[in-house]
């Protein structure tokens, strides 16, 4: 038998224990046979005898493997008795239906922009913080209903300017602001030449440990904020395409490569059957 | 009243029997508090209980192979029979279980499957009611997810300890089955429950626990849970937690969440017929941000195209191609919003009559 190891961050309380198996990348089946049935198969040290079980929270179960997810169905089952599962996804669609069967599922909606706004105002108010009308509207807007975006920023633009003033630049992050550069490069000049900068430009964001996937999705959004409508149909197709082949691929550079050549012959195509 | 008494007796023995401490009622999960402990409970899988049922009275059985969509009772089914074999007494010698959760890689095929099988056991002699066959059962539970070379490695072993040892195999998918391994046994393939039994066991379950459900959310637990009985008994354990005993149509569909809203459809759809991409863009940002599943977008969205008067048949095969590979991506894992984004975009290109095709492709 041979061992291994694997290292894994856990975060527990009186309560519960929540730990993140997906992070053992590829072994992640082990965590699942191994720590996480122990974790179940013991029954919660009570004296009062109060509790009867115990709770596990694991997050990012979409991004578990297949076997993992396999091996996580019966002890789900079998130790019911003494231990409840609390799984936590971005897309139910990633986890398997066995899974699913054994779950209650409870869909959580993203907040809306006005419910952000509420937040953001209470914020203001604990931090004594003067709010321009519109102002935290404005913010909300740029957080693309995500709650810790929205509040990050806030403080960002706290820390940038204060007392804040109603027409402030809300900066976006530093690696959307080069995804962006990157596009009006791309825009500019369809080269082999460009490409190769460009590819320089990825392997930096890359590097940065932005993953390839949401880089390609901040890539489509903003070439289809500067494109015609009938190219915006074959750039969408394209992207969802090499994102697939992503996924199936080992590489990410590759795909985001040939997305963005695809691309290039595409504009330019249009170019010239348009401006001659 | 009696026999209530007489079989509460039962289960408290056989928890103790399996060392554990009897389990407060409330705690337990329905779905395990209800689950068949004999095969002749089974629901709605009549051949596999009749040979079962006649491998208990004869105390002979060949390997078997289960087989079919989750919930639908293989698992209950093997384990019933087991310890209806067995009893609980000689249960824990006679019955190995192993499942995903436990490592089934080609090494503990060799030892520890090989070691179990190759012990001799005594002859056949009834104990306290039980049959007691002169051998042991393998259960390999979801059996679809053990590698193939793990899978080869059993070939032989099933062969050559077929006088002691009977394998069940349990598995969703048979094709995930080398040919050998099914072609050593017997197969039986689980049905989905059909709308009368899954009511007829939910109607008992709402008895025990006294809950109230009216005829309409009765036939909703059936279609939503698509035959499916441990998901149905999932969700209404689920809506009997958050809305008390009497339970409604609308509660069970809020609960289960697979059912996206037909507004939210409604509107994706409207978008594409709109011509408008970044009104469309708009409508899947939303779809993705109220957290809606995307597979189940898709099958929600390919019902109304189909069902639609409105469009031709070549809109709708045009539409449908789209779906179908869109479909086939997510199952590989591929972004749900890029999927969605696409297949709307195709959507209102085949709506809106434009050009499927690139047209400056040179």
């Amino acid at each position: 038998m041979r061992n291994i190891d694997i290292e894994l961050t856990t975060l527990s309380s009186t309560h519960h224990v929540e730990m993140n198996p997906s992070d053992a990348g590829f072994q992640d089946r082990y965590v699942v046979q191994e720590i996480i049935k122990e974790m179940a198969k013991n029954r919660p040290i009570d004296t009062k005898g109060k509790k009867r079980f115990k709770v596990l929270v694991l997050n990012e179960v979409d991004k578990l493997s297949r076997e993992a997810q396999h091996s996580l169905r019966r002890t789900m089952e079998k130790y019911s008795a003494s231990c409840r599962l609390i799984l936590c996804c971005n897309s139910s669609s990633k986890v398997t239906e066995a899974i699913r069967s054994r779950c209650l599922n409870i869909r959580i909606n993203a907040p809306r922009e006005d419910q952000i706004v509420k937040v953001l105002e209470f914020i203001a108010k604990k931090e004594n913080l003067q709010l321009p009308a519109g102002f935290a509207a404005r913010v909300a807007e740029k957080s693309n209903r995500s709650l810790r975006r929205a509040i990050l920023s806030f403080e960002t633009c706290r820390v940038q300017q204060y007392p804040f003033t109603i027409n402030q630049v809300i900066s976006p992050m530093d690696w959307e602001e080069y995804v962006s550069e990157i596009v009006s490069d791309i825009m500019k000049e369809q080269s082999p030449k460009r490409l190769f900068q460009v590819r320089g430009k990825l392997y930096e964001l890359l590097i940065k440990c932005i993953p390839p996937e949401i880089l390609l999705k901040r890539l489509l959004h903003d070439l289809l904020g500067k494109l015609d409508a009938e190219l915006k149909h074959e750039v969408c197709h394209w992207a969802a395409y090499y994102e697939h082949r992503m996924r199936l691929g080992q590489k990410a550079i590759f795909h985001l490569e040939a997305f963005i050549a695809k691309f290039m012959s595409i504009y330019k195509a249009f170019l010239i059957a348009t401006f001659g | 009243m009696g026999r209530e008494r007489e079989r509460e007796r039962e289960r408290v023995s056989f928890f103790r029997s399996l060392r554990m401490a009897p389990i407060l009622q409330s705690s337990q999960p329905w779905v395990e508090k209800y689950r068949p402990k004999q095969v002749k409970d089974v629901a709605h899988q009549d051949e596999v209980v009749r040979v079962l049922t006649n491998t208990l009275e004869t105390a002979n059985c060949p390997h078997m192979l289960f087989y079919g969509p989750p919930g639908t009772g293989k698992t209950t089914t093997a384990l019933a029979i087991a310890h209806q074999l067995f009893g609980p007494e000689l249960y824990k010698s006679r019955v190995l279980e192993l499942n995903a959760s436990d490592d089934r890689g080609i090494n503990v095929v060799r030892t520890k499957i090989k070691d179990f099988a190759a012990v001799a056991v005594g002859s056949g002699q009834r104990q306290g009611g039980y049959p007691c066959p002169p051998y042991k059962i393998i259960i390999l539970d979801e059996a679809d997810s053990m590698t193939e070379d793990a899978q080869n490695a059993l070939r032989r072993t099933m062969e050559t300890y077929s006088k002691v040892t009977r394998f069940f195999f349990i598995c969703n998918y048979i094709s995930r089955i080398i040919e050998p391994l099914a072609s050593r046994c017997a197969k039986f393939r689980f049905k989905p429950l059909s709308e009368e039994i899954m009511t007829s066991r939910i109607l008992h379950i709402c008895k025990e626990e006294g809950l109230n459900l009216d005829a309409e959310a009765l036939s909703t637990v059936s279609t939503i849970s698509q035959g499916d009985l441990r998901r149905a008994i999932t969700y209404l354990q689920g809506a009997a937690r958050l809305f008390g005993s009497s339970i409604t149509s609308k509660d069970l569909i809020s609960v289960s969440g697979v059912v996206i809203p037909q507004e939210v459809v409604g509107a994706l759809l409207a978008a594409c017929k709109s011509g408008n991409f970044d009104l469309a863009n708009k409508e899947v940002n939303n779809v993705i941000a109220e957290g809606y599943p995307v597979s189940q977008m898709l099958s929600q969205l390919f019902e109304v195209v189909v069902e639609a008067d409105d469009i031709s048949d070549e809109q709708k095969a045009r539409i449908c191609k789209r779906l179908g590979e869109a479909d086939k991506c997510l199952v590989d894992g591929a972004d749900e919003y890029l999927q969605l984004l696409d297949v709307a975009s195709n959507t209102m290109r085949a709506l809106c009559n434009m050009p499927q095709e690139f047209s400056y492709e040179t």
